[in-house]
């Protein structure tokens, strides 16, 4: 363990590491005299506690953070390289659509080369992609969403919900980077470009749903979430009922949006996304992770 | 409807940073005049220089500068929306459907602008005067490239913000409500022309974010003289 490699590579995506431990030489110093004590099994901890002090949470957490976004952009990848190369996309979309999706595919695989990119720079190593299976059926490939990447509108229904749910992600883990503000600012620039994404696939939708007068399509879809509708229908209601629990609400720390702002509850739901726990988030993915 | 601005807030003693503290007796200490060619050299590169005369509207330190300066974004788009949605050419300019959501964005900012001033309470800077004098109100593309400019400096406005966050419920809140400016700049740029919705991003396929002071920048072209935004004390 050569503890002046690490720090450099911690500086690389932080370069304000020293600054969290005052200097280069007090933290050197530091280290040199806790490790003279302790055996050299304690190594681990002794590093561990000098993050603490960096940080104010151990690296774990950063990094517990970015292979779960990993994770989830592992999936959107998936799911968008499987689902553009899929019949429902091929013969259904328009030539417009095609080209947005094709664009969104590859944000997705670009924030999965990224995400492991930083994961790597700060000296761990970036989790394997899983095997999904996008019917959510956990393996079975016939679970409800059979028909994703042959049926466009069932396709369509999922983006939008894997963008809306990438933003709860995102949103919800914000907070465990709050020590580390390069990593915060990088999630915070992905986080935004998620909902661009679920802004763009709101409009498909709104456009196809209603030129096809699907099914999968109920109410009127908006690039925003209004109350906690997902705009999705027939089968699929109830299979994306947890993406948009708790997206309701219109009382922000306190404070009574429909009474301040003199709006409708609807606006005053759709002008805060609401986050989600990485608990929640792996609870409602799990179905599609073999 | 014009509101007069009040002279900046003064900053309740207790709700001051230690930086801010530190500053307020340095500058006791050069005495006035002196500061001002003082603190280039003397102070850490996060220190701005206080000009001779001060008159912009000031929002404070800490995590209070940081809302007060996204309550002032806010306001800006708001009264941008309020503008385009009562304007009497708001039912020719745009369709059924753009106009239902440009109305729901006018809601929102709205929502934003008095969420931030009831969290604020009083640590709220006073309500802006905005100067609208060089947007082109009149055509649709005039209203939408404005638009486009305010939703995607909202966004990249957030996203360098958070870092200066300190309060993790207030990185969450601002991270609640930055994905909503997301999805408008995303809309307002596929108005402009479809497929647009995230043609500004950087290699990594993320949104750029742009430091508080460079916003303050594009803020202030908007604003009226007296409302213009200082940047002291603003991170760089």
């Amino acid at each position: 363990m050569n503890l002046q490699n690490i720090l450099s590579e911690i500086e690389k995506v932080d370069p304000e590491v020293y600054e969290r431990l005052d200097t280069r030489r007090s933290a050197m110093k530091d280290f040199a005299g806790f490790s003279g004590k302790v055996a050299l099994a304690a190594l681990p901890l002794a590093l561990g506690s000098m993050f603490k002090k960096a940080y104010g949470q151990t690296p774990t957490d950063v990094i517990n953070t970015l292979q779960f976004a990993l994770t989830l952009e592992y999936l959107e990848a998936a799911f968008y390289v499987g689902g553009v190369a899929g019949s429902g996309v091929q013969t259904t979309a328009s030539a417009a659509a095609l080209a947005a999706l094709t664009k969104i595919r590859d944000h997705e695989t670009t924030h999965v080369m990224y995400l492991k990119t930083v994961i790597t720079a700060l000296g761990s190593t970036p989790i394997n992609s899983p095997v999904f299976d996008f019917t959510a059926g956990n393996g079975s490939n016939a679970g409800p969403f059979t028909g994703w990447n042959t049926n466009y509108d069932i396709f369509l229904a999922m983006a939008q919900t894997f963008e809306d749910t990438g933003v709860r992600a995102y949103k919800g883990s914000a907070g465990s980077l709050i020590n580390n503000k390069d990593v915060l600012t990088a999630a915070l620039n992905i986080h935004s470009v998620e909902a661009r994404h679920a802004s763009h696939l709101r409009q498909m939708r709104r456009a196809r749903g209603v030129a096809t007068g699907s099914p999968v399509y109920v109410g009127s879809i908006k690039p925003w979430i209004e109350l906690n509708a997902s705009n999705i229908g027939g089968a699929y209601a109830a299979a994306v009922a947890p993406n948009y629990a708790g997206e309701e609400i219109t009382v922000q720390g306190g404070v009574d949006i429909v009474a301040v702002g003199g709006v409708s509850a609807s606006a005053a739901s759709a002008c805060f996304d609401e986050p989600l726990t990485q608990a929640q988030v792996l609870a409602i993915v799990d179905p599609f992770i073999v | 409807m014009k509101r007069e601005i009040a002279s900046p807030p003064i900053q309740d003693e207790k709700l001051m940073t230690s930086f801010g503290l530190q500053r307020r007796n340095m500058l006791k200490f050069f005495g006035a005049s002196a500061a001002v060619v003082a603190l280039g050299t003397a102070c850490n590169k996060n220190d701005t220089v206080v000009p001779a005369t001060d008159t912009g509207v000031y929002l404070g330190t800490g995590d209070f500068q940081i809302l007060n300066f996204a309550y002032a974004l806010e306001q800006l788009e708001a009264a941008f929306y309020i503008q385009v949605v009562s304007a009497t050419n708001f039912g020719t300019l745009f369709t059924a459907d753009e106009q239902l959501y440009l109305s729901d964005i006018r809601d929102h900012e709205k929502a934003h602008r008095e969420y931030f001033k009831a969290a604020l309470g009083s640590n709220a800077i006073a309500g802006l005067t905005p100067d609208f004098s060089s947007i082109d109100f009149t055509t649709r593309a005039g209203v939408l490239t404005q638009a486009k400019a305010f939703e995607d400096t909202g966004v990249s406005a957030y996203n360098g913000a958070g870092r200066y966050i300190a309060n993790v419920n207030y990185l969450l809140a601002a991270g609640k409500i930055v994905s909503v400016e997301a999805r408008h700049a995303a809309l307002i740029r596929d108005l402009i022309s479809n497929g647009t919705f995230a043609d500004n991003l950087d290699a990594n396929a993320k949104d750029i974010e742009k430091t508080p002071s460079a916003v303050v920048d594009i803020a202030n072209v908007y604003l009226a003289a007296n409302s213009k935004i200082s940047k002291r004390d603003l991170p760089a």
